[in-house]
């Protein structure tokens, strides 16, 4: 169907399977995000708007902050490099390698090595690398992509885990969730010990002390770190927070706003190479703080988007991503935020990512449980005007002119009749519909049976007011 | 690379110079962010308990009792920070190393660290590097047991956050290593320990 949008076609092609569970994994997080955030704190609300208003001050004072917590990662013995773009950050990192003389690198989930696609870049210059978050390492094996940013495997059951195990040599075919667990544990661990770098992402940097926070349930990303003689960190220059203070509310808020836990299991904070007499853990930490069109994303009417702190909330709660699944976004990053700040990040290729800010009903529920409070709504509308502005012609798929609308909308009889008459439309086969948009429309819709009119009768027949 | 940097920079005074005003820094109290949601207790240690095993993990005020939960468990081989061996040593069916060795990463059933602080309000524990022993001793072992000194627990987060100094690597452990990645049914046991103990001394 030509006047289908991108982000239907997934939709109506998701088999039921992968819908399923999509939903009813992406329900199961929401609920439990709401209780433990009502549970725990009397002014949860209030705290998601401290929250936003932190990040928001750090973007509009960057430059501050930013060369503060280059400042302090130095003075503490860590390196710090600066990539604009994909391309150099992966070059960067290709570099701290080969001076090393390092070969093999694990690496614990980070959504922005999958933005600047660090993976295929490494090993087309001979590197080993193994991703060890076990829904990652799923994914590595499978040559599949994160669906979801915090759930990365959300679409995939057991039964397809087991068969790829099997296929991978990890064992006889299992599909008990603990054994599939166990056998990536031994399998993975060694893999840290033959490593030489340990690469992970970074949830937040404290520009006072340079501390790069690590948030995470597995503890791959402190096995990483500690069994190999190089720590390196991918950041986003939009991470930084002011102080060590406010870690304790983003950290509070994190874990609720993802999984639902008072606070995930480990959460690391780094500033610097082993302490002295300490057998294990690297010799050197590099931080590579990425720009990646971040800088843009600042200076448009969209920068709000750049508090967000990758807790999938809003993915979980959205209607349209219960549905779609994340690989209709077609991006790095799915779901409300992705519909945001893919089409953003896109560059040039704006046009065909446009579309994303159209898959949204508006209902606000993004916003709701944001804990940086972003207000996606207006964001999704500000980028459709963009979308309008640039015509960005696939944007515009599926949607009906509005020509006929506003004829009808201006004459009160036919608008009436319009109204009675609407269901018959889904008697008429759709290619006899003489309008295209509206048989475009159709074809995807049925019109309910006009139940209205009561006001209408009412207010005629109403006896005459005692004034 | 350096003219990356410079161009980040730049970039960023040109996204932020049109800014007709900027946003402050909010004014927040501390105890916004404190968790009371539990039963009163009379002491920092008593909570701390209640939330260790919320979060799953295994708390012990004494050497004794704790041998006994690692005789029953099967794991009584593992590795001791020197310092805290003397505690450990002459425990009925308990043998330990107190130098790691990283060939029998996989043989040590048990690894017994210096735990720095303990956080009340969430049942954590607080590593520091430079009172860790070795950091594979409180990782890799099944079960991970971090000697907390009575005194070194306290209330909240903040608390703890204001008692980094210059360690370059400060952890947070808040239960056993977890995963809800398949099926988001939750496995305790990923990476790091299946079993954290806190022994409070
Ligand atoms: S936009 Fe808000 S809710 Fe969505 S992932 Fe980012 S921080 Fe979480």
């Amino acid at each position: 169907m030509k006047s289908l949008q991108k982000i239907d076609i997934v939709a109506r092609d998701l088999s039921d399977e992968v819908q399923k569970s999509t939903y009813l994994s992406s329900k199961a997080k929401t609920e439990k995000r709401m209780a433990i955030l009502q549970k725990d704190f009397p002014e949860a609300n209030r705290l998601r708007e401290i929250a936003g208003e932190i990040k928001q001050h750090t973007l509009e004072h960057l430059d501050q902050y930013l060369a503060q917590a280059e400042a302090s990662l130095k003075a503490n013995g860590a390196h710090v490099h600066f990539a604009n773009d994909a391309e150099s950050a992966n070059a960067t990192i290709l570099k701290i390698m080969q001076e090393n003389g390092a070969k093999r690198m694990v690496k614990s989930k980070s959504m922005v090595t999958e933005e600047i696609h660090l993976l295929p870049y490494l090993e087309k210059h001979g590197m080993e690398v193994v991703e060890t978050d076990l829904g990652e390492f799923i994914i590595q094996i499978d040559d599949d992509h994160p669906s979801h940013i915090v759930t990365p495997i959300i679409h995939k059951n057991r039964k397809d885990i087991a068969k790829s195990f099997e296929r991978e040599g990890l064992g006889d075919y299992n599909d008990d969730p603990e054994t599939i667990t166990r056998r990536a544990r031994a399998f993975l661990r060694q893999k840290y010990l033959d490593a030489d770098v340990g690469l992970t992402g970074g949830n937040f940097v404290s520009a006072e002390s340079g501390r790069v926070s690590l948030v995470t349930n597995e503890g791959n990303a402190r096995f990483s770190v500690a069994a190999n003689r190089i720590h390196i960190a991918v950041v986003g220059i939009e991470k930084i927070i002011p102080k060590d203070r406010d870690f304790s509310l983003f950290l509070n808020l994190i874990a609720r706003s993802a999984t639902g836990q008072q606070l995930t299991v480990y959460n690391q904070f780094i500033n610097g190479p082993r302490s002295p007499g300490q057998p294990h853990g690297p010799e050197q930490m590099h931080v590579v703080f990425l720009d990646n069109r971040r800088t843009e994303v600042l200076a448009s009417e969209c920068r709000e988007i750049l508090r967000c702190i990758r807790c999938g909330a809003c993915l979980n709660v959205c209607p349209i991503f219960r549905q779609a699944g994340g690989h209709a976004y077609r991006s790095v990053y799915p779901g409300p935020v992705g519909a945001v700040l893919s089409p953003l990040l896109a560059g040039n290729r704006f046009p065909e990512l446009a579309d994303l800010p159209k898959a949204s009903s508006l209902c606000g529920a993004c916003n709701e449980v944001c804990p940086v409070n972003i207000p996606i709504p207006d964001l999704l509308l500000r980028l459709r005007d963009k979308a309008k502005r640039e015509k960005a012609t696939d944007a515009m798929k599926g949607t009906p002119s509005l020509g006929l609308w506003a004829t009808l909308c201006s004459q009160p009889a036919m608008w009436k009749t319009a109204l009675s008459m609407g269901h018959t439309m889904n008697y008429i086969p759709t290619e006899l519909i003489p309008h295209p948009s509206a048989r475009a429309w159709q074809h995807n819709r049925k019109l309910p049976k006009f139940q209205g009119g009561e006001f209408r009768k009412w207010f005629r027949n109403r006896p005459p007011s005692s004034k | 690379m350096s003219n990356d940097r410079d161009s980040i920079f730049s970039e960023i005074k040109k996204a932020l110079d049109p800014l007709p005003e900027r946003t402050p820094y909010p004014q927040w109290d501390d105890s916004m962010t404190v968790c009371h949601a539990h039963p009163e207790f009379n002491s920092a240690k008593e909570l701390f308990a209640h939330k260790l095993a919320e979060a799953s993990g295994r708390y012990f005020d004494s050497v004794q009792i704790l041998a006994q939960f690692l005789r029953e468990e099967g794991n009584t081989f593992g590795y001791c920070d020197p310092e805290l061996a003397s505690l450990f040593e002459g425990l009925d069916g308990i043998s330990f190393e107190t130098e790691y060795d990283l060939a029998k990463v996989d043989t040590y059933q048990f690894g017994i660290t210096t735990g720095s602080t303990g956080i009340a309000e969430s049942g954590t524990i607080m590593l520091k590097d430079g009172e860790t022993s070795a950091r594979l001793g409180a990782l890799a072992p099944w079960v991970h047991v971090a000697v907390i000194r009575q005194e070194d627990i306290v209330p909240t987060i903040g608390d703890a956050i204001s008692r980094f100094g210059d360690d370059p690597s400060v952890i947070f452990c808040t239960g056993p290593s977890k995963t809800a990645d398949v099926e988001g049914i939750l496995i305790q046991g990923v990476h790091g320990p299946g079993v954290q103990v806190a022994l409070v001394v």
